[in-house]
This record gives C-alpha cells, sequence and structure tokens, in this order.
C-alpha cells in the first residue's frame, strides 16, 4: 500500500447547484448537476472522466449514459454512506493501474422529498428480525450503540450534547450548512425525543443534496486548475450488516481496521492531524469513531469536544462544515466530509478556514458502524 | 382484522424452523454441530466452520439486555404499540444476541439497564405467528 501513496489527488469537488430542500430537483440531476459542478472545478470537461464510481439507488452505468459518455471503469459499491470514502480507494487502485485517467465519485439523494427516488434494498432479515419489533430508521439501530456505550464507559447525554454544539458552532460559519444559529448543550437536552438516547438535535438532518469528487494521477493532477489534494492513505473495513453481528459493541471493528490501514499507508501517527472529518449522522458518532480509530482511549472520544479542542479555534477541528447534523445530510452523507477535507487542503473555507490545515483524517462509516471508510489527505506530497 | 405488528417477511427456508418453534411456545436456535456453538439468526452455513451441519436447539428464554432505547416516534408505523415503548437488544444465554420488545417494565431509562436479567415471553400475533418479546426475569 505504501507504493500507492501520494499516487493520485483529488482534483475537484462541489456539491450539486443547491443543497437543501429541493422539492424540485430529482436524485438524477442532484447527481448530473454535482458531477458537471466538480469537474469544472477541476479545471476538466465532462468528457475527460472514463471512471464512474457511485453507490445509492442508481448505477454508475447510468450516470455515464446521462452525461453521455462512455466509462472504461465503473464502481457501484454500496456498502452504506461510506461508500464514496471507500471510492477513493477504488478509484485510486483503479488509476494507478491505467484503468482509467479521471475518476469521479458521484453522489445524489433525494433523501428528504423522494424526487425521481426508485426502490429500497433487499430487507429479507431486518423484515423477519427486526421490523416487527419497531426498529426501522437509522437512530432505532445507533441508539443501541449509543445506549451501551453510556452504559460501559459512563458517558452521559450532556457529552453528546456537546457534539451537536460544537458542530453548529462551524456550521456558523458555512453559508451553505441548513442550521446556522448558535445551540446549547440545555436546548440538546430539551429538544424533541425521538428515541433514547437520542433527542432531535442528537440526530442528524434528512435533506436533498448531491456531491461529487474528482481524482487523477499525481503527475496530470498539476496541470488541473487547482492546487491537488494529496490521497496519502486509505483504509476500508465492512464487519456485519445487522447491529446484532457487530462483535464488540459499542466500538466498530471495521472503522478500527480501516482505520489502522489507512494510518500505516500513510506513515502518519493518530496525533498528526490538523483537522478531522467524521461521519456524523448522530452526534455520539464521533466520540465512538475516534475511540474505535485509536485516536484516544475507549470512552475518552468526548473529550475532544468538551474541552473546545474540535470548535473554531480550537487545536483539533472536526466537522468544519457543520457535519450531518447542522450543515446537510442526504442520507448517505460519506461524499461531503471528503468535499470539505479538500476545501480546508486548499484554503478555500473562508471563515471557518482552520489556518494551516496540511493533514486532513477523513473517516466515515456505512449502516450502523457496519462498514468504515478512511482517508489521510494532504496538501503536500 | 388489522394486526398490532407487520408480520415477520419474507421468511425463507433457513429461517421457517425458528418461526414453526415460535408457534409452538418454543425458542428455537440453530447451532453449529461441528463446534457446538450456538448463532443467531438462522442461516445456510455454519457462520463458524460453513459446514451445513447444522441442528435446533431449545433455549432456555433466558438472558440479559445487552442494550435497549425509549422509542418516541414511531419508525415503522404498521407497529400499533403505543408510544412510548422499548426497543431491546437481548444477550441470550446460549450466546447470539437478537432484537426484541421488553415489556413490562416502564419506559424509563432510570429504571431499564443495560446487563438487567430478562426472560422471554411468547406474544402471538395470529395463527401463524408468535414473536418472542422480553420481559425482566422474575
Amino acid at each position: 500500500m505504501k507504493g500507492l501513496s501520494n499516487s493520485v489527488c483529488i482534483v475537484g469537488v462541489d456539491e450539486s447547484d443547491a443543497i437543501g430542500v429541493l422539492p424540485n430537483t430529482s436524485q438524477l440531476a442532484l447527481h448530473l448537476e454535482a458531477i458537471s459542478n466538480a469537474v469544472r472545478d477541476a479545471g476538466l470537461k465532462v468528457s475527460d472522466v472514463d471512471g464512474i464510481f457511485t453507490a445509492g439507488q442508481h448505477s454508475p452505468a447510468l450516470l455515464g449514459e446521462a452525461l453521455g459518455i462512455t466509462p472504461r471503469y465503473v464502481d457501484g459499491t454500496s456498502v452504506g454512506g461510506c461508500s464514496f470514502m471507500i471510492m477513493v480507494e477504488h478509484a485510486m487502485l483503479a488509476l494507478y493501474h491505467g484503468l482509467c485517467d479521471v475518476a469521479v465519485i458521484s453522489h445524489g439523494e433525494s433523501g428528504r422529498s423522494g424526487v425521481g427516488v426508485t426502490r429500497g434494498r433487499d430487507a429479507s432479515l431486518s423484515g423477519q428480525f427486526e421490523t416487527p419489533f419497531g426498529f426501522g430508521g437509522a437512530p432505532t439501530y445507533f441508539g443501541l450503540i449509543t445506549t451501551r456505550h453510556m452504559h460501559d464507559y459512563g458517558t452521559t447525554l450532556e457529552q453528546w450534547a456537546q457534539v451537536a454544539v460544537s458542530t453548529r458552532a462551524w456550521a456558523g460559519l458555512n453559508p451553505k450548512a441548513m442550521y446556522r444559529d448558535p445551540l446549547t448543550v440545555e436546548e440538546v437536552l430539551n429538544s424533541r425525543p425521538i428515541c433514547y438516547p437520542f433527542n432531535v438535535l442528537n440526530i442528524c438532518l434528512v435533506t436533498d443534496a448531491g456531491g461529487a469528487v474528482v481524482l487523477t494521477r499525481a503527475d496530470r493532477a498539476k496541470d488541473c486548475a487547482k492546487k491537488p489534494v494529496y490521497v496519502r492513505g486509505t483504509g476500508e473495513g465492512t464487519e456485519h450488516v445487522m447491529v446484532t453481528q457487530m462483535k464488540g459493541l459499542p466500538l466498530s471493528e471495521a472503522t478500527r481496521i480501516s482505520g489502522k490501514r489507512a494510518f500505516e499507508m500513510a506513515g502518519v501517527e493518530p496525533g498528526d492531524f490538523d483537522h478531522v472529518m467524521l461521519y456524523d449522522a448522530f452526534s455520539s458518532g464521533p466520540p465512538i469513531m475516534l475511540e474505535s480509530l485509536g485516536m484516544c482511549e475507549p470512552g475518552e472520544g468526548v473529550t475532544f469536544f468538551e474541552e473546545g479542542r474540535s470548535t473554531p479555534g480550537g487545536s483539533l477541528p472536526i466537522n468544519t462544515n457543520g457535519g450531518g447534523l447542522s450543515y446537510t445530510h442526504s442520507g448517505m452523507y460519506g461524499i461531503f466530509p471528503i468535499l470539505e477535507a479538500t476545501r480546508q487542503l486548499r484554503g478555500e473555507c473562508g471563515a471557518r478556514q482552520v489556518p494551516n490545515a496540511s493533514l486532513s483524517l477523513v473517516n466515515g462509516m456505512g449502516g450502523m458502524l457496519s462498514a468504515a471508510g478512511t482517508l489521510v489527505l494532504s496538501n503536500v506530497a | 382484522m388489522e394486526l398490532e405488528r407487520p408480520l415477520p417477511a419474507p421468511i425463507t427456508p433457513e429461517t421457517k424452523p425458528f418461526w414453526d418453534g415460535l408457534k409452538e411456545g418454543k425458542l428455537l436456535l440453530p447451532r453449529c454441530d461441528d463446534t457446538g456453538q450456538v448463532f443467531f439468526y438462522p442461516r445456510a452455513v455454519s457462520p463458524f466452520t460453513h459446514s451445513r451441519n447444522i441442528s435446533w436447539i431449545e433455549a432456555s428464554g433466558k438472558g440479559t439486555l445487552y442494550s435497549f432505547e425509549i422509542l418516541h416516534r414511531a419508525f415503522v408505523r404498521e407497529v400499533k404499540t403505543p408510544l412510548p415503548y422499548v426497543l431491546a437488544m437481548v444477550q441470550l444465554e446460549e450466546g447470539p444476541r437478537m432484537l426484541s420488545n421488553l415489556i413490562n417494565v416502564e419506559p424509563d431509562p432510570q429504571i431499564i439497564r443495560c446487563d438487567m436479567p430478562v426472560e422471554v415471553v411468547f406474544h402471538k400475533l395470529n395463527d401463524d405467528v408468535t414473536l418472542p418479546l422480553f420481559q425482566p426475569a422474575s
């Protein structure tokens, strides 16, 4: 894996033309807008794209057809919201071996408005062993992990609320974020109960949004429009689908495996990062990921948020776009942390720019910590 | 008559003995005969040895509450149980975990605790389907 480090770069990123509540935009349109915007950001043309990677309801073949191009390489890996992070690894391999020259990873989801949404996924096992008991919807699964964490480590509702508060502070600095007003711990604790241990402000938004990432080999990246962002390390892991099959609640084996590989490939230690993006479908997610990644001891992930390290001006800024909790969350959120890390490493983030950001950690989950993808990104080779 | 919950579906050949057992008031679990380990959910090959040597044992119905949630908003509208109610992950004495509901208890996180002992309650939905629910052990 070390030989692959820095071999490819992210050269283009962007959202769809708009994100948020979009009752007049189809899911396919969100993809096509995001792809064309990200390709433009790279200073390339859609006709340059010859590798298409996407997860969700639309196949990579459909995206190629709709764009009027004939990709040489496609990948439809779909293991939940982190699939797009995992696809950076897959795209890296395809680019490295010359199976494609310009790869685009695309996400489009009309998660809120349901415009042009087709079908659900296979549900035989959940239909038998989960649905009849009232399980359905991510909070009813991730809450189990969170309650067990509270039991094992003594973490509290106040501590989870701190994560939402910190993330909202970043959202206040991002003009694209849906919710930007400051938030307090009390407001989180007093918000509408959904599924204990979660109130509504512990749970991500439900929005309509697209996002895309363009990658090419490092030699070609130098000719693109923006400063290249090097893919220094990648990892992925897949442990389970059903939450009962997770071996070690509340920590994530998939995340541990994924992070270890990415850190080793990149030759970095957990303490080296100056910017972190973690998939925050729930306020308890980022602390549990930090613990699973070995960034701290089990049970201590919340201290990053309690001690002000994660907030604007803190020593380790986390989820600087405002996260799934306050910026956007269309369903499969995993593309958006890559967008933000790239923009931070380019220095494009205005009021929320992390000074001198040069090494960013991106980590996400698919399902209920079922799968994981980890990226180590840098603006220097 | 409208049922209070959605029926488990689609039942497949490898899971049918589980549902058939519940109809007779038995909690049956698949066991890998190569290793003697019990597993859940039922599947075509042993998750330990990948052999087809699988038989069924009758579980004690006893276990502990591995984790729980208190549901205040219905995510599965077909479940008519009055809110709030308790979603449970049960650690069965025999080894595997399963999802269910904890009943006959106040839906209060001050009362419900992880690792509290629980026992199965057979909850008949109709003539064909009985669900395994759990309550605090007596």
